[in-house]
């Protein structure tokens, strides 16, 4: 009798999705169709080597190799930014050419364009995108401002859904103002019937309306968008191809400082609000690690993609670090482990001075991606207790030489990939990129990488 | 009392305000108080530089010198030309919109006694220039975030030849993927790690450090 996910262990539940990876299913539940043998088995061996190498058991047949880009596919297709947002087929054509060329061990996949109308539709705040803000072949920029303001902390602590709803969403999409109105569904108890019936009473107001009829057909694009998106997937992973991560979350002093406060908001709150700063986080660490494990256990994949920011080298003390940054991420890294998952957590900028932090987590269950961290001394900190991955520089493939890369890969094989854990990628996502640049790190990688 | 030059450095808000509110009202001179801010401020700058303070530090020092100002410049009946070491342009080049970091070289630029001429984002190579040619400034600093920003630095640059005025400017380049390498690929002067880098690349260029 198989048993049930709540009756498993996490090692037990990390083998269902490891499992579901390698042999995963198309939307009618049937097992995938590879377009040929090859493919099926390259792919059940790209999945077995970066498993390899993140559990930390044995050494892989050689190091994966992953160029993960953020808008370079659109600009090595031709096309410009605002093409691939709006023009769906053409985003996916640039991002199934960039796989099928560069062959990469996994795929981020072809989401980060993202649809464009969408963000039309609902008039979104946050960024500035190509033809909204920035010209039409720049990736899109995050507006960072005050959505929430210093003194809200109590309403997001206490009911975090209703703040979302009714304050952050009305700042974030300029056409979502009526969503302000709502009553929170928590007044709707089985009471004098009065008491349930008025909290229904906004619904039928002109601006609620407005903002539900916005909503609707927002969703239907972004549903229109994921169609597309998903067949992409069911055709790359047929061609031998797996998807690098299941689902994503972020670390709650990212959720709060990103998206909310911005980072001079959650600073100056470090200083003046300390205590409340600590209660949003911890109200925060349950949503998150719920964010990431279901979207994982949906798709079948371990992998939970985390970008870090606000805890990069410089960013805050070593004091700051270990009061607000990291207990709460810890708790959702060891969340999601707990459910199964693999926390591929991306240490954007520098994280030189975490390293000793960072390294109390269990043994092969999380991926660290290394931006512009020394990596001989990551490999000597936590190369004993997790897999590492990183760190060909964004500044080397825009504007080196093929030579100044393959050196670069050169040492860093030499000095990360003894006894597995390693792998290769580029230190952060890149836009501008020589092609030639790109295809020598993944060429020469897969080359030298051979563990003999 | 606490000394003011103290409260700011050790970024003690609530005391640093109250002294200068007290003293305020005691009817000293404003603009001693805003020199003794100065030197708190001084010395924050150089806490980062050694890697006591950090960027959040800066950022909190910030906001206490600009509610001290708030409250000293309605008091200040002519503005005294405190003797500035140099003016300097900067900006966050074209198509990137990122400012933190520059926003706190600009301050700290001030703080050390430059006038700064701060353009904002995405600022297209011929504002640069036009800004250059109005001010005579004899530094440029450009900031930027995304690999974007490489090629705009590099037109930035290349503006300043067209105009004619390569050779009377100086240009620091920084941000957050700035290396020697992308220095020589825009053709800057030089690149600077963090805010008091650039206190340093302008103190030696205008003969001041």
């Amino acid at each position: 009798m198989e048993k049930k996910w709540e009756e498993m262990t996490p090692e037990e539940r990390q083998e269902v999705l490891i499992q579901r990876w390698l042999s995963p299913k198309d939307p009618q539940g049937e097992d995938l169709k590879f377009k040929t043998p090859e493919a099926e088995a390259e792919y059940k061996a790209r999945v077995q080597r970066l498993v390899d190498a993140i559990q930390l058991k044995k050494t892989p047949d050689r190091v994966p190799v992953l160029p993960l880009p953020n808008m370079f596919p659109v600009y090595y297709y031709g096309i410009t930014v605002q093409e691939a947002m709006y023009d769906y087929e053409k985003c996916f054509a640039a991002f199934k050419k960039f796989v099928l060329d560069f062959q990469p061990d996994a795929t981020m996949g072809c989401m980060g364009p993202g649809p464009g109308k969408f963000y039309d539709i609902v008039d979104y705040k946050v960024y500035r995108w190509p033809g909204h803000g920035v010209g039409p072949n720049q990736c899109y920029q995050a507006v960072e401002d005050e959505y929430m303001k210093a003194d809200e902390y109590d309403a997001l602590i206490t009911d975090p859904t209703y703040y979302f709803l009714t304050v952050y969403f009305p700042r974030a999409f300029g056409s979502l103002k009526g969503l302000s109105l709502l009553s929170p569904p928590t007044y709707v108890l089985e009471f004098y019937p009065t008491f349930s019936a008025v909290h229904f009473i906004p619904f039928a107001l002109p601006p609620v309306q407005e903002a539900l009829k916005v909503m609707a057909e927002a969703g239907a694009e972004v549903l229109k968008w994921i169609q597309g998106v998903v067949g992409w997937n069911l055709e790359i992973m047929a061609s031998g191809f797996p998807l690098l991560a299941g689902g994503g979350c972020k670390a709650p002093f990212d959720t709060v400082g990103d998206t909310l406060r911005g980072t001079k908001g959650i600073i100056i709150d470090m200083y003046r609000q300390p205590e409340k700063v600590l209660k949003a986080v911890e109200a925060l660490v349950p949503i998150m690690i719920k964010m990431g494990a279901e979207a994982a256990k949906q798709n079948g994949i371990p992998l939970v993609f985390m970008p870090l920011h606000k805890g990069a080298d410089g960013f805050m003390s070593d004091q700051q670090f270990k009061t607000f940054y990291w207990p709460t991420l810890k708790k959702v890294i060891l969340g999601l482990i707990d459910e199964g998952c693999i926390p591929f957590l991306v240490a954007e900028g520098g994280f030189n001075s975490r390293l000793e932090v960072i390294k109390d987590l269990p043994k092969g269950k999380v991926v660290w991606m290394f931006d512009q961290t020394e990596m001989a001394q990551a490999k000597k900190i936590l190369g004993d207790s997790a897999c590492i991955a990183g760190n060909v520089p964004t500044d080397l493939l825009a504007v080196g030489t093929p030579e100044q890369v393959k050196e670069y890969v050169k040492k860093l094989i030499d000095t990360c990939a003894d006894g597995g854990g390693f792998i290769l990628t580029n230190g952060a996502f890149f836009d501008e990129a020589k092609p030639e640049n790109v295809k020598a790190m993944v060429e020469f990688a897969k080359e030298y990488g051979v563990y003999r | 009392m606490m000394d003011l030059v103290e409260a700011i450095a050790d970024l003690k808000e609530e005391e640093a305000l109250k002294i200068v509110k007290d003293r305020l009202n005691g009817g000293e001179d404003p603009l001693k108080i805003l020199e003794e801010a100065r030197k708190g401020l001084e010395i924050v700058g150089n806490r980062f530089a050694t890697g006591e303070y950090f960027i959040p530090d800066l950022i909190y020092s910030g906001e206490i010198m600009k509610q001290i100002t708030e409250m000293v410049k309605p008091l200040i009946s002519q503005t005294t030309e405190a003797k500035k070491l140099g003016k300097i342009v900067i900006g966050t080049v074209a198509g990137d919109i990122h400012d933190i970091g520059k926003n706190i070289v600009v301050f700290m630029l001030e703080v050390n006694g430059f006038e700064v001429y701060d353009l904002g984002v995405d600022v297209p190579p011929e504002r640069f220039v036009e800004k250059v040619k109005e001010t005579q400034a004899p530094i440029l600093g450009l900031s930027g975030f995304l690999t974007l920003a490489f090629d705009s630095m590099k037109r930035t640059i290349e503006a300043l030849k067209e105009a004619g005025l390569r050779d009377k400017v100086k240009v620091m380049i920084g941000g957050g993927q700035v290396t020697d390498e992308v220095r020589k690929y825009t053709g800057a002067d030089a690149y600077g790690k963090d805010a008091m880098a650039a206190v340093s690349l302008a103190k030696a260029w205008v003969g001041a450090s």
